[in-house]
């Protein structure tokens, strides 16, 4: 675990000295400008557009890095071979995948944070007199990280199996199709045959649900988020990444690195 | 007897390849080899032999076909023993956003190397390698060969009992080659175990106790250099100096380098040849015995597996 440690730091690290991360923080908050100055020209509304558009930001910004990044922790180590020198040394290789996991999470964690606050200060700029359920922005951007978690450990699954297109492509696929799992639930089975309800019954719960992370029209009323939903969200990401990155290690101590 | 350090019993490997990874080629066929505890061992074979393949097995990094293999007595699936290992991959690169020191420092903490311990550990590396000038400069900047010495460092960073070197002469300049030839005469000077792969035959002459010669995926020959090439005087060199216009038989069959040739004759005619040359208003410079070298045994073996596979190809059409 500790080996585990070291990689996630090491990869952190990466992250930290990569300018991609960089620009991509500099664009959160040109986005948060760009809401303070949307929420000034639309009077009564502040509130709405500056959160809506904030969290809409973080989680496209996250969503990039999770998926690109997150497609190329392994990838970019098999194709520069830079693993070579570190599997050969006692690092199994579920220590070398999940080090791989917590370092892009790690730097997701700070990133999506820098960029809570940063939508939280603009929030106080044009909202002086705060109130209690101003607070569902950090649990909205709190969802938001872990939403991220569940892509990158997807990003992760398919990069130890297949090519970084397809992986991008499966990822960003799931990631879509996640978004409309309650839709996907709540087709109407009358009309269809038994088996294919139980198909996409089963889908529906196989596939990660990625609507149960928005809260943004909560967070943007001020509205508090019950801590029911703050647990349930928690417990899922962390038993659908434990499922996902035990699928994706035994996918990876099998292969054979060229 | 001579405690084992690398042993490896029918280790073979097979990559699927064609349509619906039907076909099967063969990168390493039934290896058994033993490399002994201290010994410097090279393994040398022409590209695609299967070198490359088989410390990538011993380092788990591809997974054998059939065979199994031990390093120090341990199955290489030991994850522990391979605290025991130093490798150097083939074309090493590493993290190029970090910098020598970093890197080093990196593999020391997997190595569990102790902090007080760890500063000092990679300071002494560098030096060691000659990059203790270039210790603050991120790898991205760092030529080839200077990746090559920094993949020595981590090779050895930890103190291991076995050190697996793949190509660690390649990209080196003659001055680069020269300090790793000296790396790997100390590391068997500190009684550890050196088991390098080289195209360079000259180097595994120079510093192997024995050496495997590894064609076509399959070992081909083990033993010391002497052992494995005929130690036997194949006939006598001579080389002589002619500055005038002569004739003799003997020119005709002798190679020219300026105003220098060099003639083989079998031992017996020796004397007779240096008359006959002296009479044609010869210079005799220097006469040397002729032995076959490594790198005829080697390329003798590459030869007649070319003409094998030739022969499989024709009787196959």
């Amino acid at each position: 675990m500790k080996r585990a440690a070291v990689v996630a730091l090491n990869t952190f690290r990466e992250a930290v000295r990569d300018r991609v991360l960089y620009n991509l923080l500099f664009f959160a908050l040109v986005m948060m400008a760009a809401s303070i100055i949307a929420g000034q020209i639309s009077i009564g509304i502040e509130q709405t557009v500056i959160v809506t558009l904030g969290l809409s930001a973080i989680s496209l910004i996250g969503l990039l890095i999770a998926i690109f990044i997150g497609v190329g922790l392994v990838a970019k180590e098999m194709d520069k071979r830079t693993l070579y020198a570190l599997l050969a040394k006692p690092v199994r290789r579920w220590e070398f995948l999940l080090g791989k996991f917590g370092g892009l999470v790690l730097t997701l964690a700070v990133n999506t944070a820098a960029m809570g606050i940063g939508l939280f200060l603009a929030l106080v700029y044009v909202k002086p007199t705060l109130e209690s359920g101003d607070a569902a922005v950090f649990v909205a951007v709190y969802f938001i990280w872990l939403k991220l978690a569940l892509v990158v450990a997807l990003a992760l699954l398919f990069s130890c199996f297949t090519t970084p297109l397809l992986a991008i492509l499966f990822t960003t696929g799931i990631y879509i199709v996640g978004l409309y799992v309650q839709e996907l639930r709540d087709l109407p089975v009358a009309v269809m045959s038994p088996g294919m309800t139980l198909f996409t019954k089963t889908l529906s719960y196989l596939l990660p649900n990625f609507e149960n992370f928005n809260v943004m029209a909560m967070a943007a009323h001020s509205r508090q988020v019950p801590g029911s939903l703050i647990a349930q969200n928690s417990l899922y990401t962390a038993i659908y990444c434990t499922i996902v990155l035990t699928v994706a290690v035994l996918a990876f101590s099998k292969r054979n690195l060229k | 007897m001579t405690a084992l350090a690398i042993e490896t019993e029918n280790l073979t490997k097979e990559y699927p390849h064609g349509f619906l990874n039907l076909k099967k080629k063969t990168s390493l066929e039934s290896l058994n080899m033993q490399v002994e505890t201290g010994e410097v061992f090279g393994f040398i074979g022409p590209n695609g032999a299967g070198k490359s393949t088989a410390i990538k097995l011993l380092m788990r990094l591809i997974f054998p076909t059939s065979g199994s293999a031990r390093i120090l007595g341990k199955p290489i699936s030991d994850i522990e023993m391979h605290r025991d290992i130093g490798y150097l991959p083939e074309q090493p690169y590493f993290y190029d956003y970090l910098t020598a020191s970093e890197l080093l420092d990196y593999f020391a903490r997997i190595h569990d190397v102790a902090a007080f311990d760890r500063k000092e550990r990679v300071q002494r590396m560098l030096k060691k390698v000659g990059l203790e000038t270039a210790g603050k400069i991120q790898l991205r900047k760092y030529s080839k060969g200077m990746l090559q010495r920094v993949g020595m460092a981590q090779a050895i960073l930890h103190d291991p009992k076995v050190v697996i070197l793949d190509e660690p002469m390649s990209g080196l300049d003659p001055v680069g080659r020269r300090e790793v030839r000296d790396i790997i005469l100390e590391l068997k000077r500190e009684g550890r175990t050196v088991m390098f792969s080289t195209h360079i035959l000259s180097d595994a002459e120079m510093l192997c106790d024995r050496v495997g010669v590894i064609v076509g995926g399959k070992l081909r020959g083990i033993g010391a250099p002497e052992q494995l090439v005929d130690v036997k005087t194949q006939g006598m060199e001579i080389l002589f100096e002619l500055t005038g216009q002569t004739s003799s038989p003997l020119l005709a069959k002798a190679t020219r380098t300026g105003d220098r040739y060099r003639l083989q004759v079998p031992e017996a005619e020796l004397y007779g040849a240096i008359e006959k040359l002296r009479a044609a208003g010869a210079k005799i410079l220097s006469v040397a015995q002729v032995r076959a070298t490594l790198e005829e045994f080697f390329m003798n073996l590459v030869e007649s597996d070319r003409a094998q596979a030739a022969a499989v190809e024709v009787s196959g059409k």
